[in-house]
């Protein structure tokens, strides 16, 4: 397969507008759209079967035909603050090719008539702003943005600021807090008018559809997953990075054959194929083997999310990972919403508990009720991101997770653990209140 | 934001000191906008924030990119750099607070002009993230020029482990590399040079 996003990256120059325009045909394919009726737009974008590539996986033509038609005031809004552990491709596409993202961001904001754009990249990323902001001065200078009024806005550090209405939120110069939905973004989102919000290799696919015909996009990939995605492999393997992928390709293939698989003499513990809040997978053939598209991963118990494999060797201890995921997922709840704000807490608490050997085996029932207590009971998905991963991991480590436990009461000098308690011999109906 | 345990006062017996949840001071006035007549604000951080608050159909837009501008003038988001903006911004400092304590790039109490963020996430700790942030401490943290902190996921993981210095991008790191990162800051040399992000090919190519 030929790469599309990443067709010779390191191209020199590849920054400027002079490269992108003499070498890649830049902003072409904007003065095409521009000459189009933006329904014509639309129904390229909706052909092209591109699902979006920050998470969720909703179709980006679908999501931008919410939109209502009329002379109202419209925003697009491309989010680039990634921050889901284990993905860096939006880095490494805005510092390499960021002209793509602006030429895609303009010819999105034809498609639903906005003319006011901003790209939220988080604060971190101040180099790749930077490079963000040069390149757009050009494009304005150049006069090629057909009176498109887009800026660079920089977030400073949440993890939350990634949720689409938290975003909109901190663009909006407030505390990143999500909100109620619905209202959808694309009927009231920023500034409380229509607003279509999409991530950086999302709108970098536009140019390429309008290129290729949305049609002929579709044929990459399987039927339902279509198009390239850049995957970034990271964790215990020899060669971490980001990979462009035809989606529907074996993941073993991905892991083993790109990234160079875990170090020698390791085995996969476990991976998590879609960043930390994708629930983890273990490392068998049965998994490995899978197709790695959005299908595949959700039947599988996972999702793909924002294309980001974490691989886990077999020298890790599975419990260190939950510490650390059930750490981050504490830090970065906005604390707007409780079951989030609690469960995050309960969860680090929990596990230090096991950590120190103060704990019972029935403790991970009690996690795992958390963990199934937060999901779909929350404002946004962040609560559902640690539930999630900790969940699978107790679904899949159990027997380790009760030899950590017994281990650290030993340690301890606490002796054995009482006996587990068995959630199903006990349950019974509630007695009635009186 | 879970509440951060260290700002928390203790007794030596552990229990908390009266007074770590109260909200507000009832009997005060609450601080309103400030009065320019008796707030001086730079000339230059004054044109710098007007700039960003005519970008956005609504100026309080402009509060995140003030708020990065005042603690690049300042050093870190002190009551002075906060009352600035708030009275260039028109908004209640209580406001301008609220968001900046926030976010964490942001900080509210004085800090080392160096920052030093140390991935300590999953990817990374995969990789010995945990001992480079110990070696880090160890080296520069009691430095009143450097500001080391633990981060959350920078979004390098293809040089993990990795650490973000002032801005720049270096990894994969090892032990060693942390005292050259403060010799390096040190003389105004650019940090670890082979190290750096910037310069470096997509993976399939290095």
């Amino acid at each position: 397969m030929k790469p599309l996003l990443f067709d010779d990256i390191d191209q020199p120059g590849l920054n400027t507008l002079d490269v992108y325009r003499r070498r890649r045909g830049g902003y072409e394919m904007l003065a095409k759209a521009l000459e189009m009726e933006p329904a014509d737009v639309l129904a390229q974008l909706q052909a092209s079967g591109l699902r979006g590539r920050g998470g969720a996986g909703f179709a980006m033509g679908t999501k931008a035909s919410f939109l209502p038609k009329g002379d109202m005031d419209k925003y697009v809004v491309c989010n680039a603050d990634e921050s889901e552990p284990g993905t860096f491709k939006d880095r490494e596409l805005i510092q390499k090719n960021p002209h793509l993202l602006i030429e895609g961001l303009a010819i999105a904001a034809h498609a639903v008539g906005a003319n006011k754009a901003f790209i939220f990249i988080r604060g971190e990323y101040a180099h790749q702003a930077d490079i963000l902001e040069a390149a757009l001065d050009e494009a304005k200078a150049a006069n090629l943005l057909g009176g498109l009024d887009l800026w660079v806005h920089r977030g400073a550090g949440a993890y939350i600021c990634g949720e689409e209405t938290a975003l909109l939120d901190a663009l909006e110069g407030k505390r990143g807090n999500p909100r109620l939905k619905p209202p959808f973004p694309a009927v009231q989102g920023l500034y409380r008018g229509p607003t279509l919000i999409n991530n950086v290799e999302t709108l970098m696919n536009a140019p390429i559809i309008l290129r290729m015909g949305g049609e002929e996009y579709a044929k990459i990939g399987t039927e339902r997953s279509t198009g390239t995605k850049v995957v970034s492999v990271s964790g215990c393997v020899q060669r971490p990075g980001n990979y462009e992928i035809e989606l529907g390709i074996p993941s073993r293939e991905l892991i083993y054959g790109l990234a160079g698989g875990p170090p020698e003499g390791r085995a996969i513990k476990f991976w998590f194929p879609g960043g930390s809040s994708a629930p983890v997978l273990p490392g068998t053939d049965e998994y490995l083997d899978l197709p790695y598209d959005f299908e595949s991963m959700a039947k599988a118990g996972s999702m793909l999310g924002s294309g980001a494999i974490i691989v886990v060797d077999d020298s890790v201890p599975v419990m260190n990972v939950a510490m650390k995921t059930a750490k981050f997922y504490r830090h970065e709840s906005c604390g707007k919403c409780t079951p989030c704000r609690e469960g995050t807490n309960w969860t680090v608490k929990m596990l230090e508990r096991i950590d120190s050997g103060e704990a019972t085996p029935m403790d991970l029932d009690i996690m795992a009720s958390i963990c199934e207590q937060i999901i779909g009971n929350c404002l946004c998905v962040l609560g559902d991101s640690m539930a999630m991963p900790i969940g699978s991991m107790i679904k899949h480590f159990r027997p380790e997770f009760e030899a950590h436990i017994e281990a650290a009461r030993e340690r301890n000098g606490l002796g054995v653990a009482v006996p587990q308690f068995n959630r199903d011999e006990h349950a019974g109906p509630m007695p009635a209140l009186t | 934001m879970a509440i951060d345990p260290t700002r928390i006062r203790r007794y030596e017996h552990g229990s908390r000191v009266p007074g770590w949840d109260d909200a507000v001071d009832l009997t005060k006035a609450p601080a309103v906008v400030p009065d320019p007549a008796t707030t001086p604000v730079p000339a230059e951080l004054r044109s710098e924030i007007e700039g960003y608050m005519a970008r956005y159909p609504d100026f309080r837009s402009a509060a995140i990119p003030a708020l990065h501008a005042a603690q690049r003038l300042h050093g870190w988001c002190s009551p002075t750099a906060i009352e600035q903006v708030a009275c260039v911004m028109r908004l209640t400092p209580g406001y301008l607070t609220a968001v900046a304590t926030f976010y964490d790039m942001f900080s509210t109490t004085p800090k080392g002009a160096h920052d030093v963020f140390v991935c300590t996430n999953i990817s990374c700790s995969l990789r010995g993230a945990d001992r480079i942030y110990e070696t880090m401490q160890r080296v520069a943290g009691s430095d009143p020029e450097f500001h080391v902190k633990p981060f959350e996921c920078l979004g390098a993981c293809d040089i993990a482990p990795m650490a973000s210095v002032d801005g720049e991008y270096v990894g994969p790191l090892e032990e060693a590399d942390c005292t050259l990162i403060v010799e390096d800051v040190k003389a105004g040399r650019p940090v670890l040079r082979d190290k750096q992000l910037r310069g470096m090919k997509t993976a399939g190519d290095r």
